[in-house]
């Protein structure tokens, strides 16, 4: 690869290799070759023995973590996509260009999957369009987070698509996609601003199996602001991890401007998350729910908006006035579990807290390596792209993208 | 002709008159439940927990015996089953559970779907698949459902039920209140059929309440004055009185709010999202086009004076010079002149006698060309 990698004119146009044996010529290479093949194994189960075969769901757990993880966390970790395009395209914030491409392709590969994993969730995948095209149910939160993920997938593989064309050098179309750039930046904020909050608006039908702490007719809103900030903290998460692993294929404007990038979003991620921990404690407060507190349930409530929330939003206050972009990083890194950690409380530790502990869910083992799998694919295919196409670098026919 | 008969016959000829028809999602907004909805009052003062209407249930619906169970279970006649607390799965819709009562009575309840009369799995489901009937049933249509068990999480009685291990036709299971396979042939739902304590009682919604009332007033002390299901979220065709509190038997305590009710504010704000977000973000775009351009103008303002006066410079260096030119003019045609005879000299040298090449250098150019080739 770094030989390949010296002809700098080569490095726009590489063309498709497909050689097996590179996938065990490096210890990563060997694990995710591994990963692959279990996930091809749990396929086969999930699609010969039904989903009693590779998971621990029954009648009173319906979602795991498949939904926990694969949906809930798969979207709003895939909020960089319209936190970044809206930065960049509507508010002007022009240090943010080299972080467009990245972002945009992190969502798009981030929502694929998401609806890939739900293939494997639902009973009757074959099904999936029903919602959409054969009998809608208009009166479902799920049926509106169907719809807006569906069309959010389509807006954002448009938008990603204008890397592809730079590769494969189809001038024309790509100038017809460029030319739409504004209208779809919008569209995707409206979808990302529906379908968010309606993750959350979900939960919104189950007041009796919710614990207090975590049901609140504000759900919707949390879920959409919480959006906000796990975007930022991923763009700059994923930014950190991407100079670890794809340095080669950056270019200099990238590296130039990453730092830049890192300081905006910390900055911006502090505001933002400042305000979600008041308006949780609005909520709090709105539906009198001390009492709450004083038990394991709130203890647990406290770490996740203290620890997760607050702590991470002062870290990323103080990283980004004195320009400490190390702390920011560390910051991001700390809120991305922290959005996990607050979609895992709502879907599984809320949710039927008073079942006796024998009927809880835990998962099976299938269960996370087929989540395993999915994250797996994802990098891999985020890696293919990058190396290929003008995601981290510009290319030199177009002018700044 | 006893009551139960009498309220049945009512029932079931009144499901018999509307039946061809099904009744539309139930409109958010005071819902007050289609008026001649049948439904079941189910009285724990007189169930003894015989276990006869899971059996009845069983033959209804063609399911199978409780040794053929995915996880078999002892048969209905064995009531040593009842000291388990067990729920309804996909091959048994209802069962019965015990309570031992803080008034030191056991009691028992007969637990299967409700029939809301707003349901949440309806209101919930994606594709439809839930239809609450106009005669009171909430019936499911196996042929839509996509599996994604949305209607279960939605379900405040944790209804519906789950085939996990069916690979090709993974469906949802539960009572049905007999719709198809009973009611519509004139016939009372399997469980009450075969009750033979009169704990259940079919008739129309609304009579059944009348009942439970005149029950609870006729016995004093009897029953709690409580009817669950006539408000729970937004009140259900299955409804229940009992000796002790519903809370003890299991029965969770819901608000009045319906589940339609429920999600109406989050799904009304749709609207609102796509009718702001365009003048919101449309606002910062120009706004920062404005600034984008506001800058530029000033930049250009900046240059342009810098080029005037730059201009103004070169203009007063330009007359100088040519000044200068001017006088230094003669001098210079008369140098000019000078040198082009001197070249045109050169050339025609050059014709005659050309210069010999030198071929060395050319071989060794190509020669560093054929190694950088390879
Ligand atoms: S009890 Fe549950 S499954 Fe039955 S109608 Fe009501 S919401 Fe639907
Ligand atoms: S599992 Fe089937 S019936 Fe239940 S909500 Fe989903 S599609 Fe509707
Ligand atoms: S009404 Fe029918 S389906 Fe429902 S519990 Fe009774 S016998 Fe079973």
């Amino acid at each position: 690869m770094s030989a390949e990698n010296k002809t700098a004119d080569n490095i726009h146009n590489r063309k498709i290799v497909i050689n097996p044996g590179r996938l065990f010529s490096s210890p990563g290479n060997v694990l995710t070759a591994v990963i692959l093949a279990m996930g091809l194994f749990i396929t086969v189960m999930r699609f010969t023995k039904g989903l009693g075969g590779v998971t621990n769901l029954d009648d009173n757990y319906p979602w795991g973590i498949w939904i926990s993880f694969d949906l809930l966390c798969g979207v709003v970790l895939a909020a960089g996509g319209y936190a970044t395009t809206s930065a960049y395209y509507l508010f002007g914030l022009k240090s943010f260009n080299t972080a467009v491409r990245p972002a945009v392709t992190s969502a798009f590969l981030g929502y694929a999957f998401v609806v890939f994993a739900l293939h494997y969730d639902v009973g009757q995948p074959w099904r999936l369009v029903y919602p959409i095209f054969y009998s809608p149910g208009a009166t479902s939160v799920l049926y509106e987070v169907g719809l807006c993920v569906f069309l959010y997938v389509s807006v954002l593989a448009v938008e990603w698509s204008v890397a592809a064309f730079e590769w494969l050098g189809w001038k024309s179309i790509r100038a017809v996609i460029v030319r739409l750039t504004i209208p779809l930046t919008v569209l995707g904020v409206i979808l990302s601003t529906m379908h968010q909050s309606s993750l959350g608006a979900l939960y919104l039908i189950a007041p009796s199996k919710m614990h207090p702490l975590w049901y609140s007719s504000f759900i919707p809103v949390f879920f959409f602001i919480s959006s906000m900030f796990a975007g930022m903290s991923m763009v700059i998460f994923e930014g950190a991890l991407a100079h670890k692993g794809l340095h080669a294929e950056m270019d200099e404007h990238h590296l130039r401007d990453a730092d830049k990038v890192v300081l905006g979003f910390g900055k911006a991620a502090s505001i933002v998350m400042m305000g979600y921990f008041f308006i949780k404690l609005f909520g709090l407060a709105m539906d009198n729910n001390w009492k709450y507190l004083a038990s394991g349930y709130g203890l647990w409530y406290l770490v996740e908006i203290f620890g997760f929330v607050l702590l991470p939003s002062f870290m990323y206050a103080i990283g980004a006035r004195e320009k400490k972009t190390g702390l920011i990083r560390l910051a991001a890194c700390i809120t991305v579990i922290g959005v996990v950690v607050n979609r895992f409380n709502v879907s599984l530790v809320a949710f039927n807290w008073q079942l006796p502990p024998a009927e809880k869910y835990f998962p099976h083992w299938m269960e996370i390596g087929l989540s395993i799998f999915v994250v797996t694919l994802i990098v891999t295919a985020y890696r293919v792209i990058c190396y290929y196409m003008p995601v981290l670098r510009e290319h030199p026919d177009y002018e700044a993208h | 002709m006893k009551r139960r008969t009498f309220l049945s016959f009512l029932g079931v000829s009144g499901v018999a008159a509307v039946l061809p028809t099904e009744g539309k999602a139930a409109p958010v907004k005071d819902f007050a439940g289609h008026p001649d909805a049948v439904g079941v009052l189910h009285d724990s003062v007189r169930c003894i927990g015989c276990r006869k209407c899971e059996a009845g249930c069983q033959r209804a619906n063609n399911l199978p015996m409780p040794a053929q169970f995915k996880k078999p279970a002892k048969p209905f006649d064995d009531l040593s089953e009842l000291d388990k607390k067990r729920r309804t799965h996909f091959q048994q819709y209802t069962v019965v559970n015990k309570y031992e009562s803080s008034k030191g009575k056991t009691v028992f309840k007969k637990f299967q779907c409700n029939h809301c009369q707003e349901p949440a799995c309806a209101s919930a489901c994606f594709v439809k698949a839930f239809v609450k009937t106009k005669e009171g049933p909430v019936i499911y249509k196996p042929n839509l459902c996509v599996g994604c068990r949305y209607c279960m999480i939605a379900c405040p009685f944790y209804v519906p039920t789950y085939d996990y291990d069916s690979a090709l036709n993974p469906l949802v299971y539960k009572c049905t209140m007999c719709y198809d396979t009973r009611l519509k042939k004139g016939l009372l739902p399997g469980c009450v059929e075969i009750c033979p304590k009169d704990a259940l009682t079919f008739g129309k919604r609304s009579d059944l309440i009348k009942v439970a009332r005149k029950r609870i007033m006729d016995n004093p002390g009897l029953y709690v004055d409580e009817i669950y299901g006539e408000t729970e979220m937004g009140g259900a065709n299955w409804l229940y009185i009992s000796p002790v509190a519903h809370k003890e038997l299991d029965q969770p305590e819901l608000g009045k709010t319906s589940a339609p009710e429920l999600t109406s504010g989050a799904l009304g704000s749709v609207a609102m999202v796509a009718g702001i977000w365009p003048v919101l973000l449309g606002g910062a775009y120009f706004i920062s086009k404005r600034r984008e351009k506001q800058a530029a103008e000033e930049r250009d303002a900046a240059v342009r004076a810098a080029v005037a006066e730059t201009r103004e410079e070169a203009e007063t260096r330009l007359n100088t010079a040519l000044d200068k030119a001017a006088k230094e003019k003669d001098a210079e045609v008369a140098r000019e002149v000078k040198k082009t005879r001197e070249e045109t000299a050169r050339e025609i040298e050059a014709k005659y006698n050309p210069p010999e090449p030198e071929p060395e250098e050319a071989d060794a150019e190509t020669e560093k060309n054929t190694e950088e080739d390879a």
